[in-house]
């Protein structure tokens, strides 16, 4: 009846240690509870508003966002005079989150948010997918008022993100038809135009999410004569100011909750935000990481629907006199889509745990010095936060694939027609490995913790944690697979080969991948046995075969090889 | 415009729309446990349209009215949370036990007792004791004109509210001059969500409790003794085979259930 109160599995990630900490860290001596009636006074009182807000997300999530999202399947958005216009159910879902006042969730409360860390916002994040994973986008984007309150002046964040706590929308301009993964490539021209002593834009942007929002972020080359990253800065453009036009929106396979836009800037009128120069390397950085713990919510939202719908078809499909999931095949597929979602789940929550920690200790930062503890505490999990997020991202929208693939291959024909949910969830589940970095950027980015030992002390460092005796044969299975993973690594980086270690850096990331969301999966399955324990053991069977699996990969491999695969 | 004191009317009821196996107990009573208690699906409506009227005509409060045992207070919590002000909550075991003429009695003694208010939004029916008598008793007793069916408001001017309502085969509009009771469709816009910062502000919040004496009611009116209603039996009808007719898909069965239907003025 409530999708957030009948998944335990979300709550039980809410449950942890961390949580309290992160609540003090997040409200800071709960001073906002003299200002602001809707401000917690204790810890106690802050978990339990998490759990209220969690609980009104799940009720629109099932019953409004869910019913809505095959009209906006069928519909989309369109695009008439310039302007991108929302399918009339996106519409009706966006009004009735901003009732509910879901806008802004982590933003604090001076601005109108409700100063909730970007755990809670994951976890909305995943009910809100598992309804529509396009609509998920539209209010995902809400974090781009992070990256503006990081960076932006005093008087920006009150001009913005006071609108965006009143329900406005955002968006992040950065692809151009030659600048995608490569984002140092960036053309749209930005001019100070001394006169009107404001910036210019100029330009296109390509495949732009949500393209007609009310603020956006931008970047744009404002260095003339500069050819790379450190030419980009950001600005923000306000809609009310005139001077960009959607130029199409994109005809596309599936996430029709969100229009897709190219933008025309013609002398579009915007302000800097942060310092010149500093847009790529380290604006859109943090803001891309914000935004890949967004997909990676988005795709356990869509494994959780992909789990619903396998259990239900299996459930009532009767052949050969009983019902499919009697069949070894078929609940083994369902085991497997449970398996890969729980593991997506625990590296979720825990890289959003590790975000939150290090994003309120920065925050603190900003009204005083932090002490030496503080200080080591923050850079220490704004590196482990920097780690996991490519593996949150990269794995959970891998596994969300194949678990829509898997989904419908248990629905059968009928999954093959567009009368079932599984159909939509396929065409969704794609974009999710392509958009804020393709898989293969992501290990372009996880790779560094690879060869600097991050995942593998990490795990290790869980391996010590004491678990209940009946887990000790899970954890040398780990440990196992943690050898195979280093003396893989190795192997590979002793070829001081750069192309070499390209050409295996997908199999190490994937191997430090299961490595890492295996031992957390152990970690909350020992909370909760009778929640997670199967679920950890078919996971950590799978992973062993795959780290196997890679591992005699890169043992009979050798750099001579390479050439097989070029053309 | 000046602002307005509105008064919304619901009620908890179990949520009939779920029974499922075991919500009879043996001795044919009602399952209580097995039956959650809701907030009555049409008063949600009229609870929008007060919602509604606040947004037209801002300073405007909403007050919701409920009466039941102690934990209908969640009636009004929930109103609360989607944006009501406030509420009262009317509990006392002399109001136990009442139709639609005693709960009508109690509701107006309350409604009274709070102040005028220049609009009252009730729901069409409760799914409970579905009778539809309620709204328009408490209108009679409080000798206030009355809309029912109430789709939609389409204007609000000083002193006068024009909506529209259903009536069968189609719509009417009226106007009416305030003050006045509304009773709400359920084919009325569905109520807004839960507001996080109202839920996270209001969680703790005491609904005042009404007592009898508090809203200077006559306890004879009230409850069972104010109720001429009186439940003797209640049986379970299920129906027979013979009255349900078996047709094929053939033409010919179609062909003359539809010719059967067309002379009897079920259809055409
Ligand atoms: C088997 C059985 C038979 C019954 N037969 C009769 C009968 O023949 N005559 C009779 O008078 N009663 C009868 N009753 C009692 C009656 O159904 C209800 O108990 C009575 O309290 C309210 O009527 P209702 O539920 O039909 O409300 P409705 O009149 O359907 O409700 C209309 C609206 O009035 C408001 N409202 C109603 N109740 C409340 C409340 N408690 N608090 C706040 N707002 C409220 C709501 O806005 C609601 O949407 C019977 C009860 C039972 C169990
Ligand atoms: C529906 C949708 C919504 C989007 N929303 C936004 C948005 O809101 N804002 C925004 O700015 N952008 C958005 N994008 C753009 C998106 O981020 C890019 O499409 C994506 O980053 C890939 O860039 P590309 O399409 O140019 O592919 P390319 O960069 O051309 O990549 C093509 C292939 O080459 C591979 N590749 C490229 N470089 C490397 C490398 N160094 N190592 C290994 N492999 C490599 C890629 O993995 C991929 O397989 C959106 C895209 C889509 C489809």
């Amino acid at each position: 009846m409530n999708w957030y109160k009948d998944t335990p599995e979300i709550k039980l990630r809410l449950e942890n240690p961390l949580m309290k900490h992160i609540v003090e860290l997040k409200e800071h001596g709960f001073a906002d509870a003299l200002k602001y009636d809707y401000a917690p006074v204790d810890v106690e009182d802050a978990l339990d508003n998490y759990d209220r807000v969690l609980e009104i997300v799940g009720d629109i999530s099932e019953n409004v966002i869910a019913p809505n999202s095959e009209g906006v399947d069928r519909t989309g958005p369109s695009c008439s005079g310039g302007r991108a216009h929302y399918a009339p159910g996106t519409a009706e879902n966006l009004e009735i989150c901003r009732q509910a006042g879901l806008t802004a969730i982590e933003m604090p409360r001076r601005y109108g948010g409700l100063n909730m860390p970007s755990t809670i916002f994951c976890a909305a994040s995943e009910l809100i997918s598992r309804a529509d994973a396009g609509f998920q986008n539209l209010l995902g984007l809400q974090s781009c008022a992070c990256t503006l309150y990081e960076f932006g002046t005093d008087d920006q964040r009150d001009r913005f993100i006071t609108r965006v706590c009143n329900g406005e929308t955002m968006s992040m301009d950065l692809t151009e038809p030659d600048a995608g993964s490569d984002l140092q490539s960036v053309a749209l021209k930005a001019t100070f135009d001394e006169a009107a002593n404001c910036w210019r834009l100029n330009g296109v942007k390509r495949f732009i999410t949500n393209g007609d929002s009310d603020i956006h972020l931008v970047l744009a080359r404002s260095e003339e004569g500069t050819t790379d990253g450190r030419g980009l800065s950001m600005f923000i453009y306000d809609k009310r100011e005139g001077g960009v036009t959607v130029r199409r929106i994109e005809d596309k396979m599936g996430i029709h909750g969100s229009p897709t836009c190219e933008l025309v800037y013609n002398n579009a009128k915007a302000e800097l935000c942060g310092d010149r120069r500093l847009g790529l390397i380290k604006y859109v950085m943090s803001l891309m990481n914000a935004a890949r713990l967004g997909i990676a919510a988005q795709s356990v939202g869509i494994s959780s629907a992909a789990l619903q719908e396998a259990l239900s078809y299996a459930a009532d499909r009767k052949q050969f006199g009983k019902t499919i999931d009697n069949f070894p095949a078929v609940y083994e597929m369902i085991a497997m889509i449970k398996a890969k979602l729980e593991a997506s789940r625990s590296l979720l929550y825990e890289t959003a745990n590790f975000v939150d920690i290090y994003k309120s200790l920065e925050d603190i930062a900003r009204e005083r010095t932090l002490t030496p503890e503080e200080r080591q505490e923050c850079k220490r999990y704004s590196r482990l936060a920097d780690a996991l997020t490519p593996l949150a991202k990269g794995m959970s929208s891998e596994f969300a694939n194949q678990n829509a693939y898997d989904c419908i291959q248990i629905h059968g024909g009928s999954g093959f027609m567009r009368d079932y949910l599984c159909e939509r969830l396929y065409r969704d589940a794609r974009i999710t490995s392509i958009y804020e970095g393709t898989t293969q950027l992501q290990v372009v980015a996880a790779i560094r913790y690879v060869t600097n030992e991050t995942y593998a002390s990490m795990v290790e460092e869980m391996l010590s944690e004491a678990l209940p005796a009946e887990f000790a044969s899970r954890q040398e299975r780990l440990r196992e697979m943690l050898a195979k993973f280093r003396a893989a690594t190795e192997a590979v980086t002793a070829v001081k080969d750069q192309d070499w270690l390209d050409f295996q850096a997908r199999r190490l990331v994937e191997m430090a991948a299961h490595c890492v969301m295996g031992a957390l999966l152990l970690r909350d399955a020992a909370k909760a046995p009778e929640l997670l324990l199967k679920s950890a053991d078919v996971y950590l069977a799978y992973a062993a075969a795959q780290v196997e699996g890679h591992s005699s990969f890169i043992k009979s491999s050798d750099p001579a090889m390479l050439s097989n695969y070029q053309a | 415009m000046k602002s307005l004191k509105i008064a919304v009317l619901a009620k908890q009821v179990p949520d009939t729309r779920n029974v499922g196996k075991d919500a009879m107990n043996e001795d044919g009573t009602i399952n209580r446990a097995a039956l959650p208690a809701i907030f009555n699906p049409e008063d949600m409506n009229a609870l929008e349209q007060a919602l509604r009227l606040k947004d037209m005509c801002p300073g405007s409060t909403v007050t919701v009215f409920t009466m039941g045992p102690e934990r209908a207070k969640e009636i009004v919590l929930e109103g609360m949370f989607r944006g009501a002000d406030t509420g009262y909550l009317l509990t006392d075991r002399l109001f136990a036990g009442a139709d639609t003429l005693a709960t009508s009695y109690a509701l107006s003694s309350a409604l009274r007792k709070a102040g005028s208010f220049d609009i009252i939004v009730g729901g069409r029916q409760a799914i409970d004791g579905d009778t539809a008598q309620v709204g328009p008793q408490v209108a009679q007793k409080l000798g206030l004109p009355q809309v029912t069916y109430v789709e939609e408001i389409l204007a609000l001017e000083e002193g006068k509210i024009t909506l529209r309502r259903a009536i069968t085969g189609g719509v009417e509009t009226v106007e009416a001059p305030l003050p006045v009771l509304l009773t709400v469709n359920g084919t009325a816009a569905a109520c807004r969500p839960r507001n996080a910062k109202l839920v996270m502000a209001r969680k703790k919040a005491e609904v005042t409790a009404w007592s009898v004496a508090d809203v200077d009611a006559d306890p004879a009116q009230c409850g069972l003794s104010g109720s001429p209603t009186k439940v003797k039996k209640v049986d379970s009808i299920s129906f027979q085979a013979k009255e349900s007719k078996r047709c094929t898909s053939s033409d010919e069965d179609i062909r003359s259930l539809v010719e059967e239907l067309i002379t009897n003025h079920t259809i055409g």
